[in-house]
């Protein structure tokens, strides 16, 4: 134990593995926490449920959008465009992130949920919450979209919906460090915590700061939607709201790595080449990440150059530094993993030998690299102070936090969600054919999404409008893009409505698996005469993952670079 | 417990979800909102030449 | 595996590829940390915030001191305002108008003075794809020198409103 820990308890043995409250798994072997298990359940379908809104909403705005259908009458456009936003950015985010909280503080330590009445307060209020939300924006009292800029101005109750939510959710992380408390207390383990667990601590760490911004914006913005205090300041709004708004995806960011990690290990064996720089990783992000709620406040008034800059770079891009490690540390690992199985040919023999039947693999995998590829680079070039001049506000920010939010966290979710119901609900999936192909859609759905809106976006096409007629410039190209948009939309939105039919329908009538272990999705297998760990020692081993991790970085340069051009094209300005 | 204390200060830092805690809390609640918050309260009056 | 808890040695230095790749990365950023200053110092686009605090009132009035005084002509109603080179321009964003229209001459420096009388609203000038926040109770300053010539539209971007995508504004460049 280390020196540093909170009291030091008297020596007690290390508890056994399945005591009263507890199961053993019959696939990992591990014990499982029965209350965990059942706040597991229910936050997760509570999420399940809000992803299925989200969808229903999306389909309705990207064909609205997509100026050739235009579907919906004006008013309701921006109705559903707050509904959208909310459900999913926050909702169903916010509870399948307690699911991943609660799992992570029980089952790799093998320790107790700390209270279940916390875990039911939480999940009380944050369901209330989320319902009441719904039935005012529904109501059309609060067509004031995710942010609710003031002086926008929304029902009382949507304000209060929110603080309701946000503090569910403090307390369920409340009830996570509890746990890590009296699980380090009553010594259910020895050393330091797993690495997805310490992924989760992360996610966290940074869920407090979240909800602290959250509550000092929202308080203050409740009571002023009551009449009883002064309007808040807009600025002074804008920069705390922020502070929940971008932050919240920050969460979402740890937990979706965490997620990367934990399925790389199911579905391969791959661990960690080094726990030391993963961690490390996470420890940055812990630090840094949440400096970067200055992405949304670059080209606002009121805030000077010294402050946009310090903070946009997170500290000197050291967030970006950890987002880069994990980024070679998961493929990495995995390849390491399947060398020593046997799979050696050339550079990328591993890739074509992988599980990629195995739909949380696959998930996975799409993942990882639509978060890097797309989310990543853009994410960094435009929240460069100067370049967010030429972006601002425009389509190509949503085609940035698509590739982030939903190409990486959403799909990372519904990747493990195939070993969740599996071992969680104890049930095998139904239609497992169409479950392989599920990932492939809602992933190639979202890249043309994502590529859709962050073009017509270069071409000046406004976020959060409903008609770009008006304008009377945009022409043939922004279009198209808008077009490819739709289609993108139109895939995605299969995959999500499949992905909810396939966990609705498995955890209804999907086949018990009770008492043996779940059928196997596909796992890598290792050759004969091969040994786990025989390169432990080579350092470098990972020649594939070197490769790709080249292209990224050559990729990052020439998007980067190619915006600082862009952007020395436009009017001089200061 | 003696030889434990010789652990890397990173090390410790890691293990110690607490202090982790409070520095995530801290660096951004100084750095983001309290000098942005001074920042904002610096604004001076319009002259509107 | 990253569910179990790890060995009791398992905090060492990176080595090998991964510590070339930190060493990379760390180098990349860098790189993206010392642009922001560069640009700063020598570059011509910049967003620095000067912003001071204003009564929607006075600024109306304000901006209608400047129409009366500078007033060119007219665009389907709208006012063209033609500030003196070099001069301060005023801006008003509301819903949903961008009042007045700006005429401005190529090469010259303007200081532009952006506020709205009610909601937030986002200043987006196309077809260059410039992006400014514009908000109530503040006097947002871009000191801003146009390099081309033509009609420009200036696209509000940030919702405001039932008829948000109609609040169209336009700058003429000599």
């Amino acid at each position: 134990m280390s020196s540093l820990t909170f009291t030091s308890p008297p020596p007690a043995p290390v508890r056994p593995a399945a005591g009263p409250g507890f199961r053993l798994c019959d696939t990992t072997g591990l014990s499982v926490c029965l209350t965990a298990q059942r706040f597991i359940k229910l936050n997760a379908v509570s999420a399940v449920v809000f992803l299925l809104l989200g969808g229903i909403a999306a389909i309705l705005l990207a064909l609205t959008r997509w100026q050739f259908v235009h579907l919906l009458r004006v008013d309701w456009f921006y109705r559903v465009l707050t509904f959208h936003g909310l459900n999913m950015l926050i909702f169903w985010i916010l509870f399948f992130e307690v699911a991943v909280l609660y799992f992570a503080c029980t089952v790799p330590l093998k320790a107790r949920l700390f209270s279940p009445k916390v875990a039911w307060l939480s999940f009380g209020m944050m369901l209330t919450g989320a319902v009441t939300v719904n039935t005012v924006i529904l109501q059309g009292k609060a067509d004031v979209l995710l942010t609710s800029y003031l002086p926008l101005l929304a029902h009382p109750a949507f304000y209060l919906g929110i603080i309701l939510v946000a503090v569910g959710t403090l307390i369920g992380v409340f009830n996570f460090f509890a746990t890590l408390y009296t699980a380090k207390r009553d010594r259910t383990y020895e050393g330091s915590l797993p690495l997805v667990t310490f992924g989760a601590l992360a996610a966290a760490i940074i869920a407090v700061v979240t909800l602290l911004h959250g509550a000092i914006v929202m308080i203050p913005t409740f009571t002023y939607s009551m009449g009883w205090t002064a309007q808040p300041d807009p600025m002074w709004y804008r920069m705390i709201w922020w502070g929940l708004g971008h932050q919240s995806q920050q969460v979402n960011v740890c937990a979706m790595v965490a997620i990367w990690y934990l399925i790389a290990n199911l579905s391969t064996g791959a661990k960690p080449v080094n726990e030391t720089v993963c961690r490390g990783a996470f420890v940055l992000y812990i630090l840094f990440i949440n400096l970067a709620s200055a992405h949304h406040l670059l080209v606002d008034p009121g805030v000077g150059s010294a402050w946009k800059i310090w903070n946009t770079s997170y500290a000197m891009y050291l967030a970006v530094l950890a987002s880069m490690i994990h980024g070679f540390t998961v493929p990495a690992s995995v390849e390491v993993a399947m060398r020593e199985k046997g799979y050696i040919k050339g550079l990328f023999g591993w890739v074509t030998s992988a599980p990629w039947r195995n739909p949380a693999f696959s998930g996975f995998v799409l993942s990882v690299l639509i978060f890097g590829f797309i989310g990543g680079i853009t994410g960094v070039t435009l929240g460069t102070q100067q370049i967010n001049i030429i972006a601002h506000n425009t389509l190509r920010i949503t085609g940035h936090f698509h590739a982030t939010v939903v190409g990486g966290t959403t799909l990372a979710f519904m990747a493990v969600t195939y070993y969740v119901i599996p071992l969680i609900f104890r049930r095998d999936f139904i239609w497992r054919g169409l479950a392989r192909v599920q990932p492939w859609l809602f992933g190639g759905g979202i890249l043309l999404v994502s590529l859709g809106m962050s073009f017509a976006g270069s071409m000046g096409v406004p976020r959060r409008s409903y008609d770009i007629e008006p304008a009377g410039i945009f022409g043939a190209a922004a279009h198209l893009f808008l077009g490819v948009m739709g289609m993108g939309a139109i895939i995605a939105v299969i995959g999500l409505l499949l992905f909810v039919v396939l966990c609705v329908g498995t955890i209804l009538f999907g086949e018990k698996n009770a008492g043996r272990p779940m059928a196997d999705w596909g796992t890598a297998q290792a050759m004969v005469g091969t040994k786990a760990g025989s390169l432990a020692e080579d350092h470098w081993a990972m020649k594939g993952t070197m490769a790709l991790t080249a292209v990224f970085l050559a990729c990052f340069a020439v998007y980067y670079f190619a915006n600082w051009k862009a952007l020395a094209d436009v009017w001089p300005v200061k | 417990m003696n030889n434990e204390t010789k652990d890397p200060l990173l090390k410790r830092l890691m293990d110690n979800t607490w202090l982790l805690l409070v520095l995530g809390v801290l660096i951004p609640l100084l750095s983001y909102t309290l000098w942005g918050w001074v920042e904002l309260g610096m604004v001076q009056p319009a002259t509107l030449p | 595996m990253s569910l179990a808890i790890p060995e009791r040695g398992w905090y060492r230095a990176p080595e090998g590829a991964e510590k070339l790749w930190i060493g990379l990365a760390l180098l990349w950023c860098f790189v993206l940390s010392l642009m922001m200053p560069f640009w700063h110092f020598r570059g011509k686009q910049n967003s620095r915030g000067e912003a001071y605090a204003v009564e929607p009132a006075a600024f109306l009035a304000r901006t209608e001191q400047f129409v009366a005084a500078n007033k060119v002509g007219e665009l389907n109603g709208t006012p063209i305002v033609e500030p003196a080179p070099g001069g301060e321009a005023y801006l008003i964003g509301r819903m949903w108008a961008w009042y007045p229209v700006l005429k401005l001459r190529q090469g010259e420096t303007y200081r532009v003075h952006l506020s709205s009388l009610d909601l937030q609203h986002g200043f987006s000038l196309q077809p260059l794809n410039m992006n400014f926040q514009v908000l109530p109770g503040y006097d947002h300053v871009l000191t801003l020198t146009p390099t081309s010539k033509g009609e420009f539209t200036i696209v509000c971007n940030e919702f405001c409103g039932i008829g948000h995508d109609k609040m169209i504004g336009k700058i003429l460049v000599e």
